[in-house]
């Protein structure tokens, strides 16, 4: 198993290199570049054409790239020119911010899609079972971005439950237990948004997983030995049917990314996939490169965790 | 005197297709004696596997009518807890198909170790182990103690064969059920996996059903023979009997579709047609009719009865005494001419 386990993170090493170079080259391909945010009409092209040069620029692409993963790999991400800071600095507060967003979706994703999709696929084509697989549509056919406007007008506004902004009220000393509960309160909105439309993928996988592992002959195998219904369930169905669910782990943190960018806009809270938004309407070319990297290798290490666990749980994929 | 074992009366086992159900066990009554091997033999589809497993409560969505006494104990109406004491324990059963009858997610060894810790609740973790190893060691795998922590995928057909046997004998059930135990693997393996029921028969003291399609199997192995055909038993005997005076037209054809190897035939003798589907089974009259259409529609009985021809020798129908084989009678012609 553990030498699975280092195979695995031995293939990650040039997953990421190549990950780096694709966007490297993507965000050269992109209208302007690092300076061009920064361009004020008035100036003279000719000094802007050595500021240019100055800042190394108009160097071929491999050099360019290998003064940037240079930099990367030491923590330097460049400069935020909107933001006139580091981008680590920038990012690293909103990284953190997006990091428990994220899991208190994916913790809220699973709080609902295990209850339901385990009644739904143990009592099938019952009255709440169709219930349950009625919700799982209505998510599928929901956009979002949509719907987390809705939550929003309900209950941030209408109703005042929630904050409608931000990632913690103002004026809080950083550490303290109020501070938490702030930052609880605020995210607590926007993932529960994201958990409920997500999740549903989770319920019908669940769901179905269970009906197939249901008709398997090991189930009847079970029944023959005197294992009671609850037995044959806990033991054999219920085990069997959430090694899938792990192996979708890595799928979820990948559309976690894609729900972040959405829902961090529309709560307004900030986070890399707000940042995403805002440097790219403003051309902040370092700022959006390293987010993307950040993006992908979040989904690289979210691949690499669904494989670590289903090597733990699967017998069947160890490598002697 | 009591050597009944198993009996069951009238049993009709249906299935809902749609809004109607359909039985796959129709009307079938029969006696299995202690420490008595019965042989049920039947194509695909004549209701085999639907008998026993209806015998062990393991239809899920089916109608059952009738009597199956085991123990006491109606098990065809009883309770599910009680039902779950019996399994197991009193009765258990063998598999058709290894390669999906185990958990693959489970070590083989806690598999058969599960039939006795819901069985005998007073074992402790080790003692349970050390009997694994005692059964992994009776069904013959080599390395028990190695064994007992592999994984299904791990081990071939024969070997898990072995093991789904060791987990039905794990408690000396009183009853076993045999479902095509070597159906799923290949002549050789085949012959090893009777070797050992047969082993174990001896020193088990159990009551065997064995459901098979291989008459070769039920000839070395069976005391008694069930022919079924539809969901119907068409005929039943000692296994002497029922090879040496084969009544019943299915019985016969069966027969007579084995290759021999004394008589080098060019061409296997094949039964006309194939079994009917559940929804479009024949509900009167003999079911085997159709299969046999040159035998005159008045040879048989209206409604056929299991008819007691020689003490412990019954067959279904008065078809049996006007049925001959087509070819059989053109051959005669041929050599009367020449």
């Amino acid at each position: 198993m553990w030498k699975f386990i280092v195979r695995r993170l031995f293939i990650t090493l040039p997953q990421v290199i190549l990950l780096s170079v694709l966007i490297f080259l993507m965000a050269q391909m992109m209208p302007g570049d690092a300076l061009s945010g920064l361009i004020d009409p008035n100036i003279d092209p000719a000094a802007i054409e050595q500021q240019r040069e100055n800042l190394g620029l108009n160097n071929p692409w491999y050099v360019q790239y290998t003064d940037w993963i240079t930099g990367a790999l030491q923590g330097d991400l460049g400069q935020s020119f909107r933001y006139k800071m580091p981008v680590t600095e920038l990012v690293e507060q909103r990284l953190i911010n997006t990091f428990w967003l994220s899991v208190a979706t994916l913790l809220i994703t699973y709080i609902i899609a295990i209850p339901l999709g385990i009644t739904s696929g143990r009592y099938n084509d019952s009255w709440a079972d169709q219930m349950i697989t009625g919700y799982t549509y209505i998510g599928f056919a929901t956009p979002l971005f949509i719907f987390a406007l809705v939550m929003l007008w309900v209950f941030g506004y209408q109703l005042g439950w929630f904050p409608t902004g931000g990632s913690v009220a103002p004026g809080l000393e950083p550490g303290s237990f109020d501070y938490v509960l702030s930052k609880l309160q605020h995210l607590l909105l926007p993932a529960i948004s994201m958990a409920l439309i997500t999740t549903v993928n989770t319920v019908q996988y669940l769901r179905s997983e269970i009906i197939d592992t249901k008709q398997k002959d090991f189930i009847i195998t079970a029944r023959a030995k005197g294992a009671s219904e609850s037995r044959v369930y806990n033991r054999h169905i219920l085990r069997n049917s959430l090694l899938p669910i792990a192996a979708f782990f890595g799928f979820e943190i990948t559309g976690l990314i894609g729900g972040t960018v959405f829902v961090e806009n529309i709560f307004g809270y900030p986070g890399m996939g707000d940042l995403f938004i805002q440097s790219i309407l403003l051309r902040d070319y370092s700022v959006v490169t390293a987010v993307v990297l950040l993006f992908g290798i979040a989904s690289i290490l979210g691949a690499l965790i669904s494989d670590i666990i289903l090597s733990l749980v699967d017998p069947r994929i160890r490598i002697k | 005197m009591s050597k009944e074992l198993l009996e069951i009366k009238n049993l009709k086992t249906s299935f809902r297709i749609k809004d109607d159900y359909y039985a796959a066990v129709d009307d079938v009554t029969l006696t299995l004696n202690k420490n008595e091997v019965l042989g049920i033999v039947g194509e695909s589809g004549s209701g085999k596997s639907a008998l026993a497993f209806s015998v062990m409560g393991l239809h899920n969505r089916a109608k059952i009518e009738g009597n199956i006494h085991f123990k006491d104990a109606d098990i065809a109406n009883i309770s599910p807890a009680k039902l779950n004491k019996l399994r197991g324990d009193d009765m258990a059963m063998i598999f058709q198909d290894p390669l999906t009858a185990l958990n693959p997610l489970m070590p083989v060894g806690d598999q058969i170790a599960e039939a006795i810790l819901l069985h005998k609740k007073d074992m402790s973790t080790k003692q349970r182990r050390n009997k694994v190893v005692d059964l992994l060691n009776k069904v013959g795998i080599p390395r028990p103690e190695h064994t007992y922590d592999q994984f299904p995928h791990e081990l071939s057909g024969g070997m898990r064969q072995r093991i789904i046997i060791a987990t039905a004998i794990a408690n000396q059930p009183e009853l076993l059920i045999a479902d095509e135990p070597t159906t799923a693997l290949d002549v050789t393996i085949q012959a090893q996996i009777l070797d050992l029921i047969r082993d174990l028969k001896e020193d088990m003291n159990a009551g065997i059903i064995l459901i098979t399609h291989d008459l070769g199997v039920v000839a070395e192995m069976a005391d008694r023979v069930a022919v079924m055909y539809a969901g119907q038993i068409v005929e039943i005997a000692e296994v002497g009997a029922l090879f040496d005076n084969p009544l019943h037209p299915y019985t016969r054809s069966l027969l007579n579709s084995m290759p021999s190897e004394d008589e080098a035939q060019d061409k296997l003798h094949v039964i006309q047609g194939i079994v009917p589907s559940l929804q479009n089974l024949p509900r009167k009259g003999c079911r085997f009719a159709a299969r046999i259409p040159w035998v005159e529609e008045s040879a048989h009985e209206e409604n056929p009865e299991l008819h007691e021809v020689t003490p412990g020798h019954f067959v279904r129908c008065t078809c049996h005494n006007h049925f001959y084989f087509p070819d059989e009678s053109k051959e005669e012609q041929a050599n009367g001419v020449s």
